[in-house]
C-alpha cells in the first residue's frame, strides 16, 4: 500500500458558535483503499466532510493532499483537486437525464456554449460500462424514473467520472433495499479497485464491514480510534461508537498518536 | 427490450422498439410516452385542431384568410410575455409584474418616437431601447429574488402595482401617446408579399431540416443511437406543413394581405429560446435550478446568476410583447397592460405544459398556449358570444389542461419507482 496517505487531516477544528463540532480530529485515506468514517449523530462525520468538500473550511488544522498543503476554500476547489463528494440527498436533478445529470455544471460545449449532447452521451455510456452498471436501461431517462439505486449508481458514476482521486460516498445506502444496497457496495468495493480513495460515512455497520478496509470512529467531534476491518469486530466499533474515550486531548502533546492503529 | 443494460446507446442498436415495425411501434411508443407522463404536444395540437373545425362550423367568417391573420397579430403580444413566462416557470418562479413591465416598454418607446418631444429617436433604436430598460428592471427585480430571498410572487407583485403606478403617472395628463414611427407600427401592421411569404416558409423548413441533419450527423459521428427516424420525417413533415400552410392561408387573406411580420417575429423568438433553452449551458443549468436547486448548486453552477437573467429574460420578453400589443393600436393609454394580459400570458405557458413547480416545459408550450387562447377567444368573437363566456372558456380549457398534465404526472411518478 501507498506509503504517504492521499488525504492527511490532522488537528482539525471547527465550531459553530458555541457548538464545538470538531475539536482536533486526525483522518486520513490512502489510494485504494475503502476508509469508513462512523459515528453517532453529531459526531462530526458530516462536518468533516464538508471541510475537505470545501463547503465549510475549518477553524483550525492543516489538511494534506498527495503530502502537500491544501487550502480549500470551495467546491471547485475540492474538484480541482480530485476530491468528489456524493452527498446523502444525492444532488441529482430528477427532471434531467442520466447524461444531463452526470455532466450538470461541467458540461461540454463550443464557443457559443452549445451543448455537445452526442459526447456527453457517449462519455456517459463508457463511465457507466466502466463501473459495470448495467442497470439502467437509458441513460436518457429522467432520473426520476431510475430506482434508488441506480440514482445511487449515477451519483457515484458522476464522482468518479472527473478523474478524481477521491470520492466520498455520505450514506451511500441510507433509504435503498437490500439488493439495491449490494448494488451499491459493489460498486463502492471497485471504486478502490479501480484504483481511488474511498471514503464512506455509514451508520449502517453492516455496509462498513462489507466495503471498509479501515474504519476510522468519531465521538462527539473527538477521534476514538482506527481500526482495520480485518483485525475489529462489530462489537468493539460499536462499542468505540457510543462509549469510546477520546484519543487525544486538546492541549495536552504526546497523545496525538495514540490510536488503536499507527 | 433486451435485459441487459446499456446496448441502448451503441451505436448499431438502434432504439428498442425499432424492432416493431409501422403502427405496432408507434402505438408501442405512444403508450410507453403516455406511461411515463410525458404526453407531448399531441394533446394540444389536437385540440387547436378541434378548436379550428369547431369554429369553422360555427361561425362563417372564422377561416378566413383574413381572420387567420387576425389570430396571429393578436396572439403576437401575449405569445412574447408567455415566451418569457416559461423560463421564469422553469425556475419554479413567477413574474406577475410582465404585463406592466410591457406597458413600460411600450411607454418607453412611445415617448422616444413621440416627434417634437425633444428626445426624438430613431423607431428601431426606441425599441432596442425599451427591451433593454426592461432587462434592467428584470435585473433589479431578480436580484432582490436571487440575493435578498425575497419570494417572486411578492417582489413582482410589488413590480406589478410599481410598474403600473409608473404608467398612471406618466399618462395621467395626456391620457395616451400616438405611435407615429413606422418601424415600430410595422411589429404589428407589415405584412410581407406573397413570394416573401413563400420565402420565409422555405427558410423556416430548411433551417429546420438542417439543425435535424446536423444532429443525426453528430450522434453517427459519436456512435450514438439516433432516435426513431419515422418520428424525425413526421416531425420535418409537419413543421413543413405548419409554415406553407401558414402562408398559403395568410396570401389568401384580402385586407390586410400576406404573412404578417408579427408572425414571423414569434417564430423568430420561439426559434431563439428553445436553442437557448435546450442546446446550451444556460438553458441546462435553468432546467438544473429548476428541477434541484441545491443539486444544481452543488454542481457549481452559479444560482444567483441564473434567476437574474431568467428574470431579465422574462421582462426584456414582456417588452417585445409589448411592443408589439402598442403597435398593434398604434398609441399607449393609461389602461395599457391591465386585463387579462398577464393571465393570458401565464395561462398560455400553462396550458401549453409548462409545470409550476420548476424544471418542466418547454419555450414551445408557451407558443401552442397562446395560439390556443387566441384562437378560443377569436373564435367565439366571431360566432358573437360575449367578453363573459370567452373568460369563461378560457378558464375550462386552462383547469382542462392542468388537469391532464396533472394526471400524466401521477403516472409518470408510478411508472418510475
Amino acid at each position: 500500500m501507498n506509503e504517504t496517505p492521499l488525504l492527511q487531516l490532522r488537528n482539525i477544528t471547527k465550531s459553530f458558535g458555541s457548538v464545538q463540532a470538531l475539536s482536533d480530529v486526525d483522518f486520513e485515506v490512502r489510494t485504494g483503499e475503502v476508509m469508513a468514517l462512523v459515528g453517532d449523530n453529531g459526531a462530526g462525520k458530516s462536518t468533516l466532510v464538508k471541510c475537505v468538500a470545501g463547503t465549510h473550511s475549518a477553524d483550525s488544522g492543516e489538511i494534506l493532499f498527495e503530502g502537500e498543503e491544501v487550502h480549500i476554500h470551495g467546491p471547485k476547489d475540492a474538484a480541482n483537486l480530485g476530491i468528489e463528494v456524493v452527498y446523502q440527498d444525492l444532488a441529482l436533478c430528477d427532471n434531467l437525464d442520466v447524461v444531463q445529470n452526470m455532466y450538470l455544471g461541467r458540461e461540454t460545449h463550443d464557443w457559443l456554449q452549445r451543448l455537445k449532447e452526442p459526447i456527453m452521451e457517449q462519455k456517459t455510456a463508457e463511465t457507466l460500462k466502466s463501473l459495470a452498471v448495467t442497470t439502467i436501461n437509458s441513460v436518457r431517462q429522467p432520473v426520476a424514473t431510475l430506482s434508488g439505486g441506480q440514482r445511487q449508481s449515477v451519483a457515484v458514476a458522476k464522482a468518479v467520472q472527473w478523474n478524481s482521486k477521491l470520492v466520498i460516498l455520505d450514506e451511500p445506502t441510507a433509504a435503498l433495499g437490500v439488493a439495491q444496497t449490494e448494488q451499491v457496495l459493489a460498486l463502492v468495493r471497485r471504486l478502490a479497485e479501480q484504483g481511488l480513495a474511498v471514503v464512506i460515512i455509514s451508520h449502517n455497520l453492516h455496509d462498513v464491514f462489507e466495503t471498509a478496509t479501515r474504519i476510522t470512529v468519531l465521538r462527539l467531534g473527538r477521534n476514538v480510534g482506527v481500526y482495520e476491518r480485518a483485525r475489529t469486530t462489530q462489537e468493539e466499533v460499536v462499542h468505540a461508537i457510543t462509549a469510546g474515550v477520546p484519543t487525544k486531548v486538546s492541549g495536552i502533546p504526546g497523545t496525538a498518536h495514540a490510536g488503536a492503529t499507527a | 427490450m433486451s435485459a441487459s443494460g446499456l446496448d441502448v446507446v451503441t451505436p448499431d442498436q438502434g432504439a428498442p422498439d425499432e424492432e416493431l415495425h409501422g403502427l405496432a411501434a408507434v402505438y408501442r411508443r405512444a403508450l410507453i410516452n403516455v406511461k411515463s407522463g410525458n404526453l407531448g404536444v399531441l394533446p394540444i395540437v389536437l385540440g387547436l385542431v378541434f378548436i379550428v373545425v369547431f369554429f369553422s362550423f360555427k361561425a362563417t367568417n372564422f377561416f378566413t384568410g383574413n381572420n387567420f391573420d387576425n389570430i396571429i397579430v393578436q396572439m403576437a403580444g401575449d405569445a412574447m410575455l408567455a415566451f418569457g413566462v416559461v423560463f421564469v416557470l422553469l425556475l419554479g418562479e413567477i413574474d406577475l409584474s410582465i404585463s406592466y413591465v410591457a406597458g413600460i416598454g411600450a411607454l418607453v418607446v412611445a415617448e422616444l418616437q413621440l416627434p417634437g418631444s425633444g428626445h426624438q429617436i430613431n423607431g428601431l433604436l426606441a425599441m432596442v431601447a425599451a427591451v433593454v430598460v426592461c432587462a434592467l428592471i428584470g435585473a433589479a427585480q431578480g436580484s432582490i429574488v436571487a440575493f435578498v430571498g425575497v419570494p417572486s410572487f411578492v417582489v413582482t407583485l410589488a413590480g406589478f402595482m410599481i410598474w403600473q403606478g409608473v404608467i398612471l403617472q406618466k399618462l395621467e395628463q395626456p391620457g395616451s401617446i400616438i405611435i407615429q414611427d413606422r418601424w415600430i407600427n410595422y411589429t404589428a401592421s407589415y405584412y410581407f408579399s406573397n413570394i416573401a411569404g413563400w420565402l420565409i416558409a422555405g427558410i423556416i423548413t430548411a433551417v429546420y431540416a438542417l439543425t435535424v441533419l446536423g444532429g443525426v450527423l453528430g450522434k453517427r459521428r459519436a456512435g450514438v443511437a439516433i432516435g426513431r427516424p419515422w418520428l424525425v420525417a413526421a416531425k420535418l413533415v409537419g413543421i413543413a406543413g405548419a409554415a406553407f400552410g401558414t402562408v398559403a392561408i395568410s396570401n389568401h387573406a384580402q385586407v390586410p394581405h400576406g404573412l404578417p411580420l408579427a408572425g414571423v417575429l414569434v417564430v423568430f423568438f420561439l426559434v431563439v429560446l428553445t436553442f437557448l433553452a435546450k442546446r446550451t449551458t444556460f438553458g441546462r443549468h435553468v432546467y438544473a435550478v429548476g428541477g434541484n436547486a441545491e443539486a444544481a448548486r452543488r454542481a457549481g453552477i452559479n444560482v444567483p446568476r441564473i434567476r437574474i437573467l431568467v428574470f431579465m429574460i422574462s421582462s426584456a420578453m414582456a417588452a417585445v410583447g409589448g411592443i408589439i400589443l402598442a403597435a398593434n393600436v398604434n398609441s399607449v393609454d393609461l389602461n395599457f397592460g391591465g386585463g387579462t394580459l398577464l393571465l393570458n400570458a401565464i395561462a398560455a405557458a400553462v396550458i401549453g405544459g409548462v409545470s409550476l413547480f420548476g424544471g418542466r416545459g418547454e419555450v414551445r408550450a408557451a407558443f401552442l398556449g397562446a395560439l390556443v387562447i387566441a384562437t378560443v377567444s377569436n373564435g367565439l368573437n366571431t360566432a358573437g358570444y360575449a367578453t363573459g363566456i370567452i373568460y369563461m372558456v378560457t378558464g375550462v380549457i386552462l383547469l382542462f389542461a392542468v388537469t391532464l398534465d396533472t394526471i400524466a404526472r401521477r403516472l409518470q411518478v408510478r411508472s418510475g419507482r
